[in-house]
């Protein structure tokens, strides 16, 4: 089964070291060195991430170096806007019901 | 096309989704459009999908059975278990997409919805909990995206069938 993505980006550090690595390209011992945990742990949250590919791997030399993707950040959000536009337009259905409604009362 | 309320809002870290909405109507006629299967598949589903209240009791413990028909007839089915209802003001249910068997697809979310009104306009306050991005994926997939480009005209055939009867 795919990772959720609201799971990946519900936990506090991951989603530090999103807004960590938004700003630019860093490696893991980089990216601990930022928090009061241990590699194993970033590791792991770097692997979530990984694998609901909100941030890829690059190999730099013998680095390894985590950035975000973008484009993925944006599909998040672009669903959110279409789950959003059925709500608007079921509810504008409801206006119309509601109108008839009031008209037959009458 | 009015000044009403529309806020729509997304908590991701605790997957919560909140929408608000007021309506020009009285609380009754609002709270029977959200209870009664007759006057909710009139609505709930966006066009050009439509809504098939198969089994419908509203009451605590009771439960609303239905599909979402797309225009070629397909059909996806979801379950909505009422967990507790407190008349004219609030109802939660649990939500899950389900077979056409009625087996549910669990997790599903927890719907809390509240009415209030002030002076003829009805609002509605839905917060969803536990929604899942795949979940929204789905309910996108299920083809509503051909929808969001027609412009909606329900109400003249909403008038027409209803002065038929």
């Amino acid at each position: 089964m795919r990772r959720d993505i609201f799971q990946a980006i519900a936990d506090p550090t991951r989603r530090a070291i999103i807004a960590l690595i938004a700003m630019q390209a860093m490696t893991p011992n980089a990216i601990a060195d930022n928090f009061n945990t241990t590699r194993q742990s970033v590791s792991k949250h770097l692997r979530i991430l990984t694998e609901c590919e909100l941030v890829k791997q690059e190999q730099q030399g013998r680095e390894i170096y985590y950035s975000l993707q973008i484009e993925k950040m944006k599909e998040v959000d672009e669903w959110l806007n279409q789950f959003r536009k059925i709500w608007e337009t079921r509810y504008n259905q409801l206006d119309d019901l509601l109108l008839t409604m009031k008209k037959q009362k009458k | 096309m009015n000044d009403l309320l529309f806020d729509f809002t997304v908590d991701k870290p605790s997957k919560t989704v909140y929408i608000t909405r007021e309506f020009d109507a009285e609380l009754p006629l609002v709270w029977d459009a959200f209870t009664k299967q007759e006057l909710l598949d009139q609505w709930w589903a966006p066009k050009p999908w439509s809504s098939k209240t198969k089994v419908m009791n509203f009451e605590p413990g009771g439960r609303r059975f239905y599909a979402m028909v797309s225009p070629e007839g397909l059909e996806r089915w979801s379950v909505q278990k009422y967990t507790s209802i407190s008349p004219k003001t609030n109802f939660k249910f649990l939500n899950a997409f389900a077979d056409e068997n009625e087996n549910p697809e669990l997790p599903g979310s927890n719907w809390d919805l509240n009415f209030s009104e002030e002076s003829g306009t009805t609002k509605v306050i839905v917060t969803i909990y536990n929604e899942s991005l795949e979940r929204m994926e789905k309910m996108i997939e299920m083809g509503f995206k051909e929808g969001f480009s027609m412009t909606l005209n329900s109400l003249e055939e909403l008038l027409a069938s209803l002065s038929r009867k």
